[in-house]
């Protein structure tokens, strides 16, 4: 189903979409972790066990140790942007800079829109007008809009009714299908996480540890 | 001129010492700083015209640049004091008082060199209150600026790295915030300019005026140095608000408010 793992002769590393190499920061101990192309990977944890930290070190949005790959290549010989842009975080809570839709996309959106339940004319939609769940779904078509190559989510349906739960879990599912892409979901819905996940990591007091899923469900 | 005595001073001090006591009744710890205003005032004045007599007594260039480095220490702590949430270490110093020479003291020599023409060049009763009024002025408008961003920064974090987040350039996520530091270091500057001669008219022509100058002359001046003082203050407004955007990010492109600490 995923491509053949390679080896770099230059380090032997095997080429992971997403490797973590004794990833740490403070509140997160090290993890070393790799991720393959089209996996999707669920994460729980108490709050403030680390999730968001996890998170935030792998779009490198904050200082750590360790070190990061996508496939390969180490996230210092990428550009900051382009590395965020491929490893594209979501957070729980939206944010919005200027006053249309449309101005907060940089590339066309309209199939993920439609699949998202929203009319044609979204994109001319006031952006205080919107309602939480609106947002929630809207940075989702936002995020992917981007094709990054892994997908960080950090719980993307607390806002939402369940119809749209299932639009964004389709959509998210399809999209890693599609572009081989991962993605990584911190979900405390145990049903949530039958449906979609394919592993899944549990951190406690800032360590990570992968749990076989019927043990997380 | 009308010399001015020191009962004439006395009775403007009255005035003050009576807006303290009102002050004072009514808003509490308002009516103490009135006076302490008043008072350093009074002898910071004093001194700066005991220094300025034997300045112009023995002009010399060692004399001129020593007295400037004073000012721009004093501008640089000042500026530093201002910042309700400002930078970690000597960068808090240091982006205002580098800010504020590369852009007073470029614009005073300037106009000393180019536009009046003194000889020598540093001729103290030109050099001395030019500068002063550049860097004040300057001061003003980087200390504003730099509060200002800093401020918005720490409380816009979460908009900023949304756009980080979706691969945005530093310059891109904080861009907004940088017009908006810069326009707020401005406005005094562009008010003054703006109202001068209509509602008001400024201190220095009205101090050159009051001391028998020739009307024309006196506005000639007040123009000059009006213009002088929106050079310095654009300069020292955008470069301390530009080094401070790069100091608000580091290599990675990562915001690191963790650079900033509140002011006292």
């Amino acid at each position: 189903m995923f491509p053949r793992r390679i080896t770099s002769s230059r380090e032997e590393i095997p080429l992971s979409l997403l490797s973590l190499h004794a990833l740490s920061r403070p509140g997160l101990d090290p993890v070393t972790l790799s991720v393959e192309p089209g996996q999707r990977i669920s994460i729980s944890g108490e709050s403030g066990s680390g999730k968001t930290l996890l998170l935030r070190a792998i779009a490198d949005l904050d200082p750590h140790a360790g070190e990061l790959r996508l496939e390969g290549v180490p996230s210092q010989d990428m550009a900051a942007t382009r590395w965020r842009a491929q490893v594209c975080y979501v957070p729980s809570e939206s944010q919005w800079w200027d006053e249309r839709v449309a101005d907060h996309f940089s590339a066309p959106a309209q199939e993920l829109l439609q699949a998202l339940g929203f009319p044609v004319e979204v994109s001319e939609w006031a952006v205080r007008r919107l309602s939480s769940g609106e947002r929630q779904r809207l940075a989702m078509a936002r995020a992917l809009a981007l094709r990054p190559r892994v997908l960080l989510l950090d719980e993307p349906t607390a806002n939402l009714d369940p119809g749209n739960t299932e639009r964004v879990e389709r959509l998210v599912c399809d999209y890693c299908k599609k572009q081989n892409a991962a993605v990584l979901w911190v979900s405390h819905d145990p049903e949530q996480r039958r449906r979609l996940a394919q592993r899944h990591w549990v951190i406690e007091a800032g360590r990570v540890r992968e749990v076989a899923l019927e043990a997380a469900a | 001129m009308i010399h001015l005595s020191n009962l004439d001073l006395a009775i403007a001090a009255l005035l003050v010492l009576a807006l303290a006591f009102f002050a004072g009744r009514h808003h509490g710890p308002l009516g103490k700083q009135i006076l302490i205003a008043g008072i350093r005032t009074t002898i910071q004045l004093l001194l700066i015209g005991l220094v300025l007599k034997a300045l112009f007594a023995d002009a010399r260039l060692g004399w001129v640049l020593l007295m400037a480095l004073v000012m721009l220490l004093v501008a640089g702590y000042e500026v530093r004091a201002r910042q309700h949430r400002r930078f970690v270490g000597a960068w808090s110093y240091g982006i205002g008082s580098l800010s504020m020479f590369l852009s007073s003291f470029t614009v005073t020599f300037f106009a000393l060199w180019v536009v009046i023409g003194t000889d020598p060049w540093y001729q103290p009763q030109y050099a001395i209150p030019l500068l002063g009024m550049l860097l004040g002025n300057t001061m003003n408008g980087v200390s504003i600026a730099m509060d200002r961003l800093n401020q918005s920064a720490w409380e816009q974090r979460e908009r900023i790295e949304a756009r980080l987040m979706l691969g945005h350039s530093a310059r891109d996520a904080i861009s907004h915030l940088r017009q908006q530091a810069v326009r707020s270091g401005l406005i005094p500057i562009i008010n003054a300019m703006t109202a001068a001669g209509i509602v008001s008219l400024p201190g220095m022509m009205t101090g050159q005026i009051l001391a028998g100058a020739p009307p024309v002359e006196a506005v000639k001046y007040q123009i000059l140095i009006m213009f002088l003082i929106a050079v310095g203050t654009g300069l020292g407004t955008l470069g301390a608000v530009s080094i401070s955007c790069r100091r608000l990010f580091d290599e990675r492109q990562r915001l690191r408010l963790d650079r900033l600490t509140e002011g006292h």
